[in-house]
């Protein structure tokens, strides 16, 4: 289980990865999410959204940055490996109706899990707008595949290399003035969907974001993943990961996610350190 | 007989036939233990295990009573004055043959049991002496005589019936889930045990330490059941990966027990509950045991640097997650009881090793709020004093807060050893499965749930209890559901 079948590196910093998994592919649905652990007993666990699903061939698709070790270890493995435990499809499934017109906005890497979500809303008949942002052309991704599921596809870039030259909250603005949205899904970095919600927020459109926060089991056990909605607590990994952006308290989720800020990057400087060491052993 | 060896006891012991009265002047044998300023800073079991000479000294100190009245105490009914009279022989291997046929678990439940509470507390020797922590130490009796067969390196394989022709599947991989495996494995049926984690185990290996359960012995027992033949599916989340009714009506399964724990940490609703260095002991026992944390530099899991810790609660995780919190380095570790030290439900002997080891309790305390620094980092606890006033339904003396009477008290660190509620992950994907107000699964006397096949046991019943209830209940829903196989 978990052979990994095709990886692709998209940008600098960012791997397309299609692996085996066919009960997990045969339960997924849009929203949903994994777990993965590359060594059961040194390794960590770490959520990861799920890009596609392929239920005939049984594959999961992933799409992931490496921002620390295990992100980067993941990038190290090559197809014919396997990724040692994989658990899910995680978190309630995005809630999916026929709404009318959806528009939905991903940023960086985020629109991967936005992917699924987008294929939901347009097979549920719903107009749909999506909004992809990068920081460069180089980092947009999957335009393609949202394009082919989107009525309407605005493309932003913070440096103007494709699309507009704009932040993703300037046309999601716009497109809430003219009026005739019925419902927002952003999925990005934290500090995005915060503004995401705030610019629905004077024209209640009801937005959902997708959070993604420190996890150890995924199954509700740990609470590690808890996030303030609404006044409430609530666990990312069973009540979510979505939630209504208008009552996500973004700021403490995102003081949270500095809970291990020094472990991590000693463990990454550590791991790129060893890295170094192996290439100059192999070159000399 | 006062100050003497454990051998020199045991020469006296075996020169004569002893009397009732000699029996009950042979002194309770301590139970050696690592230093407590060396046991702090490693992760390597606090008790170290009596000899066997220790052992036979221990067990002459049974009166044999015909009556048996520790067997009451036992949950499981273990034929107690048996095993002992075995290990007073010196006859081990069938000491252990008479517990295993009550018990699957011995050196676990040798380990974790809370025995003051159970065979102890009704051992006629302790009753003599009005104390049950001087009764005869049955606890470290039965963990010998498990040990010793692990030592020996004889565990017995026990005998499968042949093939029943039936599956079963087991959700969860604790003491409930593994005992109901055992069991129906032997009775022939093709077991298949679900498991999310990657490993066996349940809450012995992410809840209890490894310093007061090493995971060896866990570990030992799961090997025993692969060799009888029990499948294991690891990463596997009964609910999301596959429901209850996929096993049943897809994958061929007559029968499905549910052995899946109290999963969901409880918190208490403060302000400030999730500022960084508020953990569950859940998060932060799992992040240390399971996944290793206390080995930095050679596992990924971080753990929280912390010095000063506030653990909140009384039972048997609060010391855990304490006594984890010293060993990970902090300097001053709190618990924080909102009763008094005669109404914690821990077991005795965890709450002196944690007070010997530097830990403070803080009694008729609890926190109300949670302060932090412009990093969102917890730097303050509030606390709440409180008094004991009447009687509660669990038939303690309930905590009255005192009005006015607050303190706060610098800390980095709050870990909520609050107990946990059921998670509803099961519940709520298989349809018809009758729960109670609680969340817990509603099951008649022989484990059955309100869905035909489905069976249940362990802390998704009980709300959270201990490792022997659990294993009993797995038990005993094996039973049922071997009979309502038609076997």
């Amino acid at each position: 289980m978990n052979i990994i079948l095709e990886k692709k590196k998209l940008s600098e910093q960012v791997y397309m990865m299609k692996f085996s998994a066919p009960l997990i592919a045969e339960k997924h649905k849009a929203g949903q999410f994994l777990i993965i652990q590359l060594n059961k007993d040194t390794g960590e666990r770490i959520p990861l959204t799920i890009a596609d699903s392929d239920k005939e061939n049984g594959t999961i698709t992933i799409i992931f940055q490496t921002v620390g070790k295990t992100t980067m270890e993941l990038a190290e493995l090559n197809p014919n490996d396997y990724i040692e435990n994989v658990i899910g499809p995680l978190g309630e499934p995005t809630h999916i109706s026929k709404n009318g017109t959806v528009v939905c906005v991903g940023g960086g890497i985020g629109v991967a899990p936005l992917h699924p979500i987008i294929q939901a809303f347009k097979t549920a008949g719903n107009k749909v707008i999506s909004i992809i942002g990068a920081r460069n052309k180089d980092l947009l991704i999957l335009e393609d595949e949202i394009s082919k599921w989107s009525d309407e596809v605005i493309i932003c870039t913070d440096d103007g290399s494709a699309g507009i030259k704009a932040l993703v909250t300037e046309p999601l603005k716009q497109l809430c003035e003219q009026g005739g949205i019925d419902e927002a899904v952003a999925i990005g970095p934290p500090i995005m969907m915060k503004f995401c919600a705030e610019t629905t927020r004077p024209f209640k459109v009801k937005t959902t974001v997708s959070l993604n926060t420190i996890m150890v089991d995924g199954t509700g056990m740990c609470g590690g993943c808890r996030v303030t909605v609404g006044g409430e607590t609530k666990f990312v990994c069973v009540d979510g990961p979505e939630f209504d952006g208008h009552l996500v308290d973004f700021d403490n989720m995102m003081l949270r996610h500095k809970s291990y800020t020094e472990q991590e990057k000693t463990a990454k400087d550590k791991h790129v350190c060893n890295l170094d060491k192996k290439i100059k052993e192999i070159q000399s | 007989m006062g100050n003497k060896s454990s051998k020199e006891l045991l020469e006296e012991i075996e020169k004569s036939e002893l009397s009732v009265k000699e029996r009950l002047e042979i002194p309770q044998i301590e139970m050696p233990c690592q230093d407590p300023a060396i046991r702090r800073t490693n992760q390597k079991e606090v008790a170290t295990g009596y000899s066997e000479t220790d052992v036979k000294v221990e067990a002459a100190r049974c009166l044999n009573c015909k009556a048996a009245p520790c067997v009451k105490g036992c949950p499981v009914g273990i034929n107690i004055p048996g095993f002992i009279s075995k290990a007073a022989e010196g006859k081990f291997e069938e000491s252990l043959q008479i517990i295993k046929e009550s018990s699957l678990l011995p050196a676990v439940c040798g380990r974790v049991c809370p025995q003051e509470l159970q065979c102890m507390a009704y051992c006629t020797v302790g009753k003599k002496y009005k104390d049950p922590m001087k009764s005869v130490a049955i606890g470290r009796i039965e963990r010998f005589v498990a040990d010793y067969e692990q030592s020996t390196g004889k565990t017995q394989v026990p005998e499968c019936a042949k093939d029943s022709g039936k599956k079963i599947a087991i959700i969860g991989s604790g003491p409930a889930s593994l005992s109901a495996a055992a069991d129906l494995g032997k009775l022939g049926h093709k077991v298949t045990i679900f498991e999310a984690f990657p490993k066996a185990g349940g809450v012995m290996l992410y809840g209890i330490p490894e310093f007061r359960l090493p995971k060896a012995i866990v570990n030992a027992e799961v090997e025993t059941l692969k060799k009888m033949g029990i499948n294991f599916e690891f990463n596997f989340l009964i609910g999301r990966t596959r429901t209850i009714e996929d096993l049943m009506k897809k994958d061929g399964y007559n029968a499905v027990f549910i052995g899946v724990g109290a999963g969901l940490p409880k918190f208490m609703n403060l302000p400030g509950e999730n500022l960084i260095g508020v953990f569950s002991a859940n998060e932060y026992l799992t992040r240390a045991n399971l996944m290793k944390a206390y080995d930095r530099g050679n596992v990924d899991t971080p753990i929280y640097n912390s010095q000063k810790v506030a653990v909140i609660g009384g039972g048997n995780v609060a010391m855990d997650a304490a006594r984890m919190a010293l060993r990970l380095g902090a300097e001053e570790v709190n618990i924080i009881y909102r009763r008094t030290r005669l109404e914690m439900p821990a077991r005795a002997e965890e709450v002196e090793h944690a007070e010997e080891e530097g830990i403070n309790f803080l009694f008729l305390t609890n926190p109300i709020e949670i302060k932090g620094d412009d990093n969102g980092k917890v730097n303050s606890v509030v606390f709440q004093k409180y008094e004991l006033g009447d009687l509660d339904e669990s038939g303690r003396r309930s905590p009255v807060p005192i009005e006015g009477e607050t303190t706060e008290l610098e800390m980095d660190t709050v870990i909520m050893a609050l107990g946990n509620i059921a998670n509803p992950l099961i519940t709520k994907t298989t349809p018809d499965l009758e729960i109670n107000k609680r969340g817990n699964i509603v099951v008649d006397e022989e484990n059955r749930t309100s869905v035909k096949g489905v069976y249940a046991g362990g802390d998704i019943v009980l709300g959270a209890a201990t490792v022997i209830l659990a294993m009993g209940e797995g038990r005993k829903a094996a039973k049922t559901i071997h009979k309502d196989l038609g076997m």
